[in-house]
């Protein structure tokens, strides 16, 4: 069986300045695959040419197989087909990925009255079933709130609910936690890596914090200033990474990492 | 608490919010539930807290540009609390800050000299400024033969080291960094760690750091203290506070941070 999603010698430039160069990985039907780098690395746009949503001086090479059908080069109607349907993202920031005129429940509906042709009061109640699964206090109340009305973690679980609406193949999450309180960030992930795991999500987790790449990710891409520099099993490329600089990020990283404690796990 | 260089008793801030109807009474939030700390000449302080906890609201106070709705603070036994330029110059030589953004706490439109001078005039600090400002760049890690330049010429973790040498050229006491680099990549994140560690041991600086991550607390200071919703909830040795947290939101709150295999 060929792989979900086969990104091959993915090249993006604005001008002569080369931002992606030559990215090439795959991602198998319910693999999840974590992308670190900092910022300039090109985490982002990789994500982001895989479904046609980056800026129009963008030039994109390459290719980007989903489903058997190459990405690239298509029209933004039929990759809009595909956008929440089969490929759905989460944001960075949950603030500006939601609408702050329309209620919470309208938007998780949205997807599913467009994709799937549900009816209006089919989608509602769709959309209090998920508000519920992502952990929405009294979701047949949420789902009548506006945006500003929830707390950051809740509108990252409205975020969730939308981008899992139609069961999507892949799930592309773009640093969904970063913008949230570190005990906040601990249940979102949790929330994340139940879910892709029982819906058989295909999952790519991009991040700037290594630490919580194991906690979502089987595998991992190192990438900077364009390219990939490593990529392995996350375990295995935490504990003995090869490039120097995964060595230096990892080195970095751990200066402000807590001591690792066998006592208490964010997933257990 | 005698020998405290800096300290808040019992310290309450009231922000009263906007009115939501138009006869009813207007809400207030308790940013600060009574605090109080104390800090020794040359020690370091973590202020931990997630948002809303109000840490930067205590920063703030601390350092006299927000006022306490009761409650004092103390540096060196006289009391601090907003006022007149010429009224604060006295603790502002003694306490500067960084703060988490670099690039916005720069004036775009100013020299790195003209930066790092703004103290030195400002507060009328005697001796010769030029010299002070090379001094004060070549101990932050940034060449003085760039001193010339404007900030987006230099990258955000040399923005930030700019940033300290302006906090430092007056010879302060105490430096309050608020979430001083948060908004770094983690790479740099560690230079500017070990900049201000070696820094605070240089200068026998007194070291407030408010912050959001626990690791970077860990990692700096001596003594922690966590605030949850304007109040302190737990305080000690950092070493015994992360090992053994005896508040259960800080035990939440230690459980809840990714550690690193």
């Amino acid at each position: 069986m060929t792989a979900l999603l086969e990104v091959k010698d993915l090249t993006v430039r604005f001008g002569d300045h080369v931002v992606v160069d030559e990215v090439s990985f795959t991602v198998e039907r319910g693999g999840r695959l974590g992308v670190i780098g900092e910022s300039g690395s090109g985490k982002t746009l990789t994500a982001l040419s895989i479904i046609g949503l980056v800026p129009d001086s963008a030039l994109v090479s390459g290719s980007v197989q989903f489903d058997g059908q190459q990405l690239l080069g298509r029209r933004d109607g039929d990759l809009s087909q595909l956008r929440g349907e089969q490929i759905a993202m989460v944001f960075q920031n949950p603030q500006t990925a939601l609408n702050p005129l329309m209620r919470v429940g309208k938007q998780v509906a949205e997807p599913l009255r467009r994709h799937h042709g549900l009816s209006k009061v089919a989608a509602a109640d769709a959309a209090v079933a998920l508000c519920e699964r992502v952990g929405l206090p009294d979701p047949s109340r949420s789902v009548r709130a506006y945006p500003h009305q929830l707390s950051g973690g809740q509108r990252q679980r409205v975020g969730i609910a939308m981008a899992l609406a139609c069961r999507p193949a892949l799930l592309i999450a773009d640093e969904p936690t970063t913008a949230l309180d570190v005990t906040v960030q601990a249940g979102v992930l949790r929330l994340l890596a139940e879910l892709v795991a029982e819906e058989d999500t295909a999952l790519l987790f991009i991040t700037h914090d290594i630490a919580l790449v194991p906690l979502v990710a089987d595998d991992v891409l190192v990438m900077r200033r364009g390219s990939i520099v490593e990529a392995g099993a996350a375990e295995a490329v935490i504990e003995a990474p090869s490039h120097p600089y995964t060595i230096e990020l990892l080195a970095a990283a751990r200066k402000t990492a807590l001591p690792p404690d066998d006592h208490v796990k964010v997933l257990s | 608490m005698t020998d405290a260089l800096l300290a808040a008793e019992e310290v309450h801030r009231v922000y009263r919010l906007p009115r939501s109807s138009l006869l009813g009474p207007r809400a207030e939030r308790h940013a600060l539930a009574g605090v109080s700390l104390a800090v020794a000449a040359g020690e370091t302080l973590g202020i931990v807290g997630e948002s809303g906890s109000g840490k930067s609201t205590l920063a703030r106070i601390l350092l006299g540009l927000d006022r306490a709705t009761s409650g004092v603070v103390t540096f060196d036994g006289r009391p601090v609390a907003p006022g007149r330029p010429h009224e604060l110059r006295w603790f502002r030589r003694d306490m500067q800050i960084v703060f988490q953004d670099p690039l916005s706490s720069l004036d775009p439109r100013m020299t790195v000299t003209d930066i790092v001078a703004e103290p030195l005039v400002g507060l009328a600090v005697p001796g010769p400024r030029d010299a002070r400002i090379v001094e004060v760049l070549s101990s932050v890690g940034i060449d003085p033969d760039t001193r010339h330049r404007y900030p987006h010429e230099f990258s955000g973790g040399q923005q930030q080291r700019i940033a300290i040498a302006r906090a430092l050229a007056p010879h302060p006491k105490v430096l309050v960094a608020d979430e001083p680099v948060s908004s770094l990549d983690v790479s740099v994140r560690a230079q500017i760690l070990d900049l201000l560690q070696s820094l605070v041991r240089q200068f026998r600086l007194t070291l407030v750091l408010v912050s959001h991550d626990l690791g970077v607390i860990h990692s700096l200071c001596d003594r922690v203290l966590v605030l949850h919703e304007g109040r302190v909830v737990e305080q000690g040795r950092t070493a015994e506070v992360f090992a053994a947290p005896a508040d259960p939101y800080t035990r939440r709150l230690l459980a809840a941070v990714p550690r690193l295999p």
